[in-house]
């Protein structure tokens, strides 16, 4: 069936095609074993995995490293390039068009089963093609379940696109027999630190260029670098992202397409986990056994996903007017240089762009809103004894509320969310139980929080200013967006532009009025804001409590390592005692941004030794 | 080679230039119908007598005043749609070229019906009447020295070849041009005319050749001061040959093919062979540090001048000896170099010669691909083995060559081509879309040729070379000095193009190949060009450190509105694409007013200010007011 997605500007989206059809209606065998011909760059020259590495390992920037590193540390470069040699062993892929084949047929049969529907944007198929055959391309998926690379290049090959290369953590080679499997459908693994290791970084960034610039595959990677726990866009990580602008930059390719992959789950596979993690129960080392484990999971009904393939973005036309070129004219390419300033913020502009269109294309179901409702009625509800619920209209959230019955119950025909009101009573075995659903439920209001984020910040700006006037008004949402920016994906230096669409959007639906001078509330504006402005409380009360903490608890001594757990405490007997109303401040996810947010502003400093 | 009795130097010259013009002239059995050294108007090496032939003050009487070359010789599609050339006067004039229509066609898809004609005849109207400095004319023509404000001597010497001089002029518009034309005989005769000219705060603007592609000669707009054109035509004898030194001093004025013809008759050359050698002269090599073909064994413009001689506002530059190699301060001869007409008026040269190579010889090499070639060059170039030419070409290119085959006279030829193309890219593998060919020529005595084409053979061979004869080769040259004419051809039918030049380090060499074709394509697309261009590139050059890149690139303009801007628009993306993966602004064709807005960021603050501040001291009135450069 074809669904239509539609955005709050009432943007013209494409339609959907829902992928598993097909798969229920014929053959998965066949299906796996079908004639697979997609179109590969015009420029490609064919080359092996093996021919790849050997290009990699006689690189000019290869070479040069080599004989840095030793004349660094003494040793033979020889030894050197065997170690570049057995390094590129561990991390090189092998695609295999038979290993991608018996994915596609077991992938098949488990998507069947966990997902109603997989729903694909075909016309942005349709723009990867063209883009494939054009420029190098890179692929940007968002991040939010384990599934999801292995969902993207199942449905690249449904579609006949060229495979992609994908940028795996190191973490999946524990899992023995799996790690060689994804290898060889792709997956390439890097080591989550390498700190200063000059041949590591080396021999990465040339593997990946050399695989983008023969146009061998599309390159994909994630650029929130981890899955995201909370739903929310992780801040981009710029590493792999400043790699793959690098040819294009250096003129080695004359352009590189980025196409920004937004996958929705309507359930993610990882729930619990999440929120257990976030709660500090330590998670599973990944394992093939803990993967069979997860078999459990297969019963269950994970409702379906949402694929939209973005807008190929050219790097050059970003890079347009933004970096000098010329620079890299009086230095040979090939030897490695820290990038320029220019370059490192037109790298992270770029990636917080990139995640906002990430972002912009998810596709939110009405359960999204309806979980938003629910912890807001939960709050109040706290605070005022009462036991308040959604009324349930129609069936379209009640096909979600089948989905979600473990964070969810109807009462008198009312929805509510599956706890008790009253924290304060609980025993301490319940806590985390019920932690761990308001964790769940808060991670799907999170998907709607980059809609809101912008007019939300200025509700609550307009309701912490000393003032109605509108700079006073201005300076407040911009300290508040300031404050944010590590927990919202906030892109670096437009706080005009984002005042100036909180401000469009609220006027647009009436709840605000601007005067010369000053910001005026409509009548029935007041709802609006109070509701904006209560999507945040969580978060503006999460980061007072870490202050609280650093100042009334916090000691010299204090290590990044104790931090969590000692804030943690110090939030729990906070909310035992009453005094502290939101359970979602318990993530570790909030307390590490709002650190990392309290050093970025100086408040807090980092001492070594 | 020095010979004490001139009848001796006569006679070996006589017997030398024999031996070969003997070369030059097609073999009875050889396929080949076209020799690219007879590209350049004939009568240059076969025509022994010393008669001079110099380019007459009124130019309209042998030249196009709205085109390249010569009156008389033209590319056409005759009624049949055959493209033919017409005239006398080079190797393919009066041939039949079969295969060019379909080319034209398809590569532009433009169509031999839709004709796009120039305005037959310039209107004297069109011309703006001159703003005279009477006291400065009365003054000059008390002096004798010739001089006219004839509108079509003054349109003639107001632009120089760029695309959008040339579509202009075919529309019949004009723009500011000279106020007056003078002729100087001699070097006396520009001291005479530049004090003047300050005496009267004129506006002079040397002229040479006028083959400029940089906007050089085009009058700025907003000077008001009477604007003098001095045309150095007429200052073209070879003032004295020494043969112990091997230098010949030459007057400024003189043009490439003539100075090679009468050096050829004394049994020498300057081997100084840039593509606009047919019109262009000595002074404007000078001036715009001109780069000739055959640089590898001859150096370019910079390494052939022992001597300049400048008339400035300030009097006279040029040193006081004809030493080979200095260390006296930075050479002043560098100030003068490159100047562009804006110090000064270059009067007389001297310049190294050589005795006439006793052998010449062209060849090929044909690569699986453009990359493959680039190896191959930038080997032959470590190796310090350039052939006296070395140029490789990309696809695109050589099939634009190919289309430029004159009609085969014999079945035999056609089927020698037919098996060569089967060998090729059948036997050998090499995809049709992809090869690209190396042209070459040798030069020097016989056994040493031979010897020099087998080692670059060789190494071609390790790249995947194969030698593709002589033709090939020789084709290839004749491309150079045809291609002007093309464009005329195509701007019959709808069709504009120009070429440029960069020069890049080796290791930027293919990128910088690669990047400007697509920007190109990709700024046509942008602009609403319907038709995808032609955008081809060659290497054309090779230094120890680099190589010079030369760009072509013409599209359809059937319903653009206007051509000329969109062509520019595309041009100006191309250098910034050029400068972005580390080209030169230029690499012979010089700065003029087109490349003038990235000098800068070329040489820096200082080194403009360098320059201006050497301008101020010379030219403290700028009287030489072209304003390129600076």
């Amino acid at each position: 069936g074809k669904t239509r997605a539609l955005d709050p500007m009432l943007k013209k989206r494409d339609d959907f095609e829902d992928i598993l059809e097909e798969r229920r209606n014929s053959s998965d065998l066949k299906y796996a074993l079908r004639c697979y011909t997609p179109v590969l760059y015009k420029g490609v020259t064919p080359c092996t995995s093996s021919m790849l590495k050997s290009m990699v390992l006689q690189s000019d920037q290869l070479h040069y490293v080599i004989n840095q590193v030793s004349k660094e540390t003494g040793k033979a470069t020889d030894d050197i390039k065997e170690e570049a040699s057995a390094i590129l062993e561990e991390m090189a892929q092998c695609l295999q068009l038979s290993t991608v084949r018996f994915f596609a047929f077991t992938l098949s049969k488990a998507f069947k089963t966990l997902f109603r529907s997989i729903c694909v944007n075909e016309d942005g198929i349709q723009r990867l093609q063209q883009a494939i055959q054009e420029h190098p391309v890179v692929l940007l998926p968002s991040h939010r379940s384990y599934m999801d690379f292995l969902l993207m290049s199942y449905i690249l090959y449904t579609y006949d696109v060229a495979l992609p290369v994908i940028a795996a953590g190191m973490d999946f080679m524990g899992m023995k027999f799996v790690g060689e499997m994804l290898r060889m459908s792709g997956a390439f693994f890097i080591r989550r630190s390498f700190g200063g290791d000059k041949l590591y970084w080396a021999l990465f960034s040339e593997y990946v260029k050399t695989m983008l610039k023969n146009g061998f595959a599309p390159v994909e990677f994630f650029l929130e670098g981890t899955r995201s726990r909370t739903s929310k866009s992780l801040t981009p990580k710029l590493g792999l992202l400043n790699i793959v602008m690098d040819p294009f930059l250096k003129g080695e390719v004359f352009d590189v397409n980025v196409v920004p992959v937004s996958i929705s789950y309507e359930r993610v596979l990882e729930e619990t986990l999440y929120a257990r993690e976030l709660l500090g129960i330590p998670k599973p080392k990944e394992s093939t056994s803990g993967l069979f484990k997860a078999r459990k999971i297969l019963s269950e009904d994970y409702g379906s996903i949402h694929v939209y393939f973005g807008q190929p973005v050219s790097v050059r036309s970003l890079a347009q007017g933004k970096v000098n070129r010329c620079q890299f004219n009086l230095v040979p390419r090939h030897i490695p240089r820290r990038p320029s300033e220019d370059i490192a913020s037109f790298v992270n502009d770029s990636a917080y762009r990139l995640v906002r269109a990430q972002e912009e294309n998810m596709v939110l179901k009405p359960w999204v809103l309806v979980a938003s409702l629910l912890l807001q009625y939960h709050h109040q509800n706290q605070a005022a004894g009462q036991k308040r619920g959604i009324a349930l209209v129609t069936q379209v959230v009640s096909s979600s509320l089948t989905l979600h019955r473990g964070l969810v119950r109807i009462c008198e025909d009312k929805v509510q969310l599956a706890v008790e009101q009253d924290i304060t009573t609980y025993l301490s075995t319940v806590f985390y139980y019920i932690a761990v659903i308001l964790l769940s439920c808060a991670s799907y209001r999170n998907q709607a929080l980059h809609v809101f984020v912008r007019p939300a910040l200025l509700a609550l700006a307009i309701h912490t200013a000393s003032s109605n006037q509108k700079q006073e008004v201005f300076n407040s949402f911009s300290f508040l967006r300031n404050m944010f920016s590590n927990e919202f994906i906030l892109c670096p230096g437009a706080t005009v532009q984002d005042f100036e669409e909180a401000c469009y959007l609220l006027v647009k639906t009436g709840a605000l009025q601007f005067t010369q001078q000053e910001v005026l509330v409509t009548e029935r504006g007041h709802r609006t804001l109070a509701f904006l402005s209560t999507m945040l409380d969580p978060f503006l009360q999460g980061y007072q409590v870490v202050c609280r903490f650093l100042c009334e608890e916090a000691t010299e001594t204090l290590t990044e390592k104790q931090f969590i757990p000692a804030v943690r405490k110090f939030i729990k007997k906070l909310l035992l005692a009453g005094r502290l109303r939101y359970m979602e401040v318990l993530s570790s996810d909030l307390q590490k941004n709002s650190l990392a947010a309290l050093l970025r502003l100086g408040a807090v400093r980092k001492m070594k030794g | 080679m020095a010979s004490n009795s001139s009848s001796d130097r006569q006679r070996i010259a006589q017997q030398r230039l024999r031996i070969i013009a003997g070369h030059l002239r097609a073999p009875v059995d050889s396929d080949s119908t076209i020799l690219a050294a007879e590209c350049k108007a004939q009568g240059s090496k076969t025509d022994v007598s010393s008669e001079r032939k110099t380019v007459p003050r009124r130019r309209q009487e042998i030249l196009k005043w709205n085109g390249w070359g010569y009156s008389d010789t033209r590319f056409l599609f005759n009624k049949k749609g055959q493209a033919e050339f017409t005239g006398k006067r080079y190797r393919l004039s009066g041939m039949i070229i079969p295969a060019l229509q379909n080319w034209f066609e398809g590569t532009f898809g433009a169509s031999v019906q839709h004709k796009s004609p120039a305005m037959p005849i310039l209107t004297s109207s069109a011309v703006q009447p001159p703003t005279l400095n009477e006291a400065f004319v009365d003054e000059l023509k008390s002096t004798g020295i010739p001089c006219s404000h004839d509108a079509e001597d003054r349109v003639f010497r107001g632009h120089g070849h760029c695309l959008h001089e040339v579509f202009a002029l075919r529309e019949g518009k004009v723009g500011r041009v000279p106020d007056i034309v003078v002729w100087p005989n001699c070097h006396n005769d520009v001291v005479k005319i530049v004090e003047l000219a300050c005496k009267h705060n004129v506006c002079l603007i040397p002229y040479g050749g006028g083959t400029s592609v940089s906007s050089a000669l085009e009058c700025p707009p907003e000077e008001t001061r009477c604007i003098v054109s001095l045309d150095t035509s007429q200052m073209n004898r070879i003032l004295w040959i020494d043969e112990k030194n091997l230098t010949a001093h030459v007057e400024a004025g003189i043009v490439g093919q003539e100075l090679e013809r009468l050096l050829n008759e004394s049994g020498y050359c300057t081997g100084h062979e840039p593509d606009s050698m047919e019109f262009s002269s000595l002074g404007g090599w000078v001036a715009t540090r001109a780069s000739g073909m055959k640089k590898n064994i001859y150096g370019n413009i910079e390494d052939l001048v022992v001597h300049v001689k400048m008339v400035t506002p300030q009097g006279v530059i040029e040193k006081g000896c004809q030493c080979p190699r200095m260390s006296t301060g930075p050479d002043i001869h560098h100030f003068i170099m490159g100047s562009e007409g804006t110090l000064g008026v270059v009067t007389e040269v001297t310049m190294k010669i050589r005795p006439m190579p006793e052998y010449q010889k062209y060849g090929s090499v044909v690569f699986p691909n453009f990359e493959q070639g680039v190896a191959c060059l930038r080997e032959v170039a470590k190796q310090r083995c350039a052939p006296a030419s070395i140029r490789l070409m990309d696809n695109e290119q050589f099939k634009f060559g190919h289309a430029l085959k004159p009609q085969v006279s014999s079945i035999f030829t056609s089927f020698l081509d037919g098996l060569k193309k089967f060998y090729i890219t059948k036997f050998k593998g090499f995809d049709p879309d992809r090869l690209c060919v190396a042209t070459l020529l040798f030069e020097g005595d016989r056994e040493k040729v031979l010897q020099h084409e087998k080692q670059v053979y060789d190494i071609a061979a390790k790249f995947g070379g194969l030698a593709a004869g002589e033709d090939n080769g020789q084709r290839g040259y004749m491309l150079t000095f045809v291609i002007a004419y093309l464009r005329d051809l195509g701007m019959d039918y709808y069709v504009i193009g120009e070429s440029f030049e960069t020069s890049v380090p080796w290791d930027r060499v293919l990128d910088i190949c690669r990047n400007v074709k697509a920007r190109i394509i990709q700024e046509c697309k942008d602009k609403g060009v319907q038709f995808s261009p032609l955008s081809t590139c060659r290497v054309t050059q090779t230094y120890d450190a680099g190589a010079c890149v030369y760009f072509y690139f013409a599209f359809n303009y059937r319903g653009l509105s206007d051509p000329v801007h969109v062509y520019e628009q595309v041009e100006h993306a191309a250098r910034e694409e050029i400068l972005a993966n580390g080209g030169s602004l230029s690499h012979h064709h010089g700065v003029g007013k087109l490349r003038k807005e990235w000098m800068r960021e070329t040489i820096s603050d200082v080194g403009m200010g360098m320059l201006k501040s050497v301008k101020n001291y010379v030219d403290p009135k700028n009287i030489f007011g072209n304003r390129n450069l600076i």
